[in-house]
């Protein structure tokens, strides 16, 4: 084995880079696999050890074994339950929205516009900004004093973010505005490589707009809209940073704000390290839903 | 040639030798970031001068201050040799082993006859009244009241409040009064409003809101030293404290759903309040032209009383605490012992720092300081704090996740608020084997 990695013909390409293989597996392979078991993999059993335990970071104390009751207690603790009925409208209401706007901003770009390529720019700098910073000025335009949303909108004193029912809407709106454009990218090159001639061959057949939409466009966005859907998932799932500026409200209290309340300021860590597994098991079992239906999308 | 590279070897030897010695003179003290801090580095130059020992006050913002503190504390780090730390940590930090025990030290300064009583008894001891000491008080805290004395003083508004009221429109002695004058000047249409309180529950900001009202309406949190919560934080004084507060919300600005101590005092340099809740530490923005408008029309006074003539403020401020895995203790008491000397507490208070020195606070030359010093003065004998057990975080999120909806949302009423926190903390309590 060392000598297959270590030998390099010569004239060959690595010869002339001067990188043998037992080079490279030194330099970069086996920093990144250390750098990964010490930053994850480590961690990630540490974690389900101590979801085990009632291990308390902020204390001396040694862990104890306590098997399920972590998972017990969080699964039948009305709050959690609260956690999670909230997050799942608030991803139901962000991944919808950035689907239909970052879709529709791609149909319009999809076409022959002037000044196309800076419009795709601008349209696309709101995902290149910090989420904390991101909250930090929606928090502003959602002021109902000064706020210019209000304003515009000829909303007068609207308490977007002090009003518990709608707080989360307006929560959910910040993520639209932030990653429709991430959307919009992905489904801008999906609908690039829908081949032309199929559109020229509906033309011919004199298809409406709708069937030509809902027979070509779509099946054939479908596989890379789904991977977008996948993306905004997941991340919607772990939202935390605006929402945690915009607003302290119960009813947006999403998972991973009550994870890292109970985790740095509760110093709960065997709980919260169970937490943390539920919502993993939660992410995964819907990620797998959606890949499934990925693979019959493509297969289609 | 063998001489002079033993000559060499003794320098290097003597160099290395004393690199630790001169490295003890540097003390590193951790603190939230904010103006006392600032003024306590400001004192801490002048040790510097005096004994050449380095201090060097860390900072890092509010929100980050207990994470940052305990993510160091459970890492048995060596960074921050004392720490200027928040009462409610006394349990968790004492019963981890992050502090020194100062009980020797706090009795051997007679400490608890130099700080004010309140200081001691919620800044240093824990347990309550178990004689053991973990903290130097530091930074005397209180919540007290900035108001605009302009609207206050207006002959139309006067003659206008006394004719709807039927008493002087002046600077509130009770709760009631306090109510009366926030609707009073409540007039969303002229951008007006009647107060500013505090609403924030991502950490203890509505909670110290709460218990300024629930305290001197006669109600209390629980009994500290048995842990029963049950006829107490709902008590039927409990309620009315909490009921109060919620007519408070009604008077505030709108938006005034996630406020502390930055919009509170922005309510009076925008001119959006007549009224304003706030930490006594907050005050001297409201003096300074530069940073409030308003500065020559603001005024101060201490948290009103109750119905039942109570009269109680929600406690601030910090104690200063050794930290367990500081390589320079000694050097730390060394400090410390400088830090209580009356003629450095009296710089402490000169340079801007609320001193918990007893006999500073009592005089008339701190009291006529600031406009605001009187009424600290008055309010630091006669406050109250939250639970100081090391699952006091756990308390504090159940009673935001009760009380805040209420406040804000209007949900429920202050009663089933109260018995269900009861509930809460009453199963806090057992899980942690503190009531059976």
């Amino acid at each position: 084995m060392a000598d297959v990695m270590t030998r390099l013909e010569p004239n060959t390409r690595a010869a002339a880079r001067g990188l043998s293989d037992l080079s490279i597996r030194n330099l970069f392979i086996i920093p990144t696999i250390a750098f990964l078991i010490v930053f994850n993999v480590f961690p990630l059993l540490y974690s389900l050890y101590t979801a085990f335990t009632d291990y308390r970071a902020s204390t001396s104390a040694p862990a104890n074994w306590i098997g399920l009751a972590n998972f017990r207690d969080l699964l039948s603790d009305p709050f959690i339950w609260r956690n999670f009925t909230i997050t799942a409208k608030y991803v139901i209401i962000s991944v919808t929205g950035q689907v239909l706007v970052g879709f529709g901003l791609a149909m319009l770009l999809n076409r022959p516009i002037p000044l196309k390529g800076l419009i795709t720019t601008l349209l696309l700098l709101p995902m290149m900004l910090s989420p904390a910073v991101v909250g930090l000025f929606w928090k502003l335009l959602y002021d109902p004093s000064f706020g210019i949303i209000n304003y515009f909108l000829g909303l007068g004193k609207f308490e977007w973010l002090a009003d518990p029912q709608v707080a989360l809407y307006a929560v959910a709106i910040v993520d639209i505005w932030m990653w429709s454009p991430f959307v919009m990218l992905l489904s801008l090159a999906g609908l690039s490589a829908v081949p032309k001639h199929l559109y020229e061959a509906a033309e011919i057949d004199r298809a409406g707009p709708f069937y030509t939409f809902f027979r070509i466009t779509l099946p054939l966005v479908a596989p890379i809209l789904m991977i977008a859907i996948i993306f905004r998932t997941m991340e919607a799932f772990k939202t935390f940073d605006h929402a945690y500026i915009l607003s302290t409200q119960p009813t947006t209290e999403l998972i991973a704000i009550r994870l890292y309340k109970m985790a740095f300021l509760e110093w709960q860590t065997g709980m919260s390290s169970a937490f943390a597994y539920i919502v993993l098991i939660v992410v995964v079992a819907i990620t797998n839903i959606y890949v499934k239906y990925l693979n019959k999308a493509k297969a289609r | 040639m063998q001489r002079q590279l033993y000559r060499l070897m003794a320098g290097v030897a003597a160099i290395a030798l004393s690199a630790p010695a001169a490295m003890s003179q540097e003390l590193t003290i951790f603190w939230a970031e904010w103006d006392p801090a600032n003024y306590l580095q400001e004192l801490v130059n002048e040790y510097e001068a005096e004994t050449g020992v380095t201090v060097t006050v860390e900072t890092t913002p509010w929100q980050d201050f207990q994470t940052k503190a305990f993510t160091e504390f459970n890492a048995r780090g060596s960074a921050y040799d004392m720490i200027v730390g928040d009462s409610q940590w006394l349990g968790a930090a004492s019963e981890a082993g992050h502090y020194v025990d100062l009980t020797e030290f706090f009795n051997t300064h007679k400490l608890g006859e130099i700080m004010a009583p309140a200081t001691v008894k919620y800044y240093a001891e824990y347990p309550g009244n178990s004689g053991k000491y973990w903290a130097v008080p530091a930074e005397g805290d209180a919540v007290g009241w900035s108001y605009r004395k302009d609207w206050f003083e207006d002959p139309a508004e006067m003659a206008a409040f006394k004719e709807k009221y039927g008493y002087d429109l002046a600077v509130p002695e009770t709760w009631a009064q306090l109510i009366d004058i926030a609707e009073f000047f409540h007039r969303p249409d002229q951008n007006r409003y009647g107060i500013a309180i505090y609403t924030d529950n991502s950490y203890d900001g509505l909670i110290m809101g709460v218990e300024n009202a629930l305290f001197s309406y006669g109600g209390n949190l629980g009994d500290y030293s048995t842990y029963q919560v049950d006829g107490i934080l709902n008590s039927d004084a409990s309620i009315a404290g909490l009921e109060a507060y919620r007519k408070l919300y009604g008077f505030t600005p709108p938006g005034w759903s996630k406020t502390f101590f930055v919009e509170n005092n922005q309510a009076i340099t925008e001119g959006l309040a007549a009224m304003s809740m706030n930490y006594f530490a907050f005050f001297p923005a409201l003096v300074n032209p530069a940073t409030n408008p308003n500065a020559e029309v603001t005024g101060f006074f201490a948290n009103p009383k109750g119905p039942n003539g109570d009269q109680f403020a929600a406690l601030g401020g910090q104690g200063i605490s050794i930290v367990s895995y500081s390589e320079n203790q000694e050097e730390a008491f060394k400090f410390l012992e400088w830090f209580i000397k009356e003629e450095t507490q009296k710089r402490w208070a000169e340079l801007g720092g609320y001193t918990a020195h007893a006999a500073t606070l009592e005089s008339e030359e701190f009291r006529k300081a600031t406009p605001y010093n009187e009424a600290f003065y008055q309010t630091m004998f006669m406050v109250k704090d939250f639970w100081a057990v090391p699952e006091y975080a756990e308390l504090l999120t159940a009673a935001n996740a009760r009380i805040y909806p209420y406040i804000v949302g209007g949900e429920g009423t202050a009663k089933e608020v109260l018995d269900a926190l009861t509930a809460d903390w009453n199963e806090t309590f057992k899980k942690y084997g503190r009531i059976q």
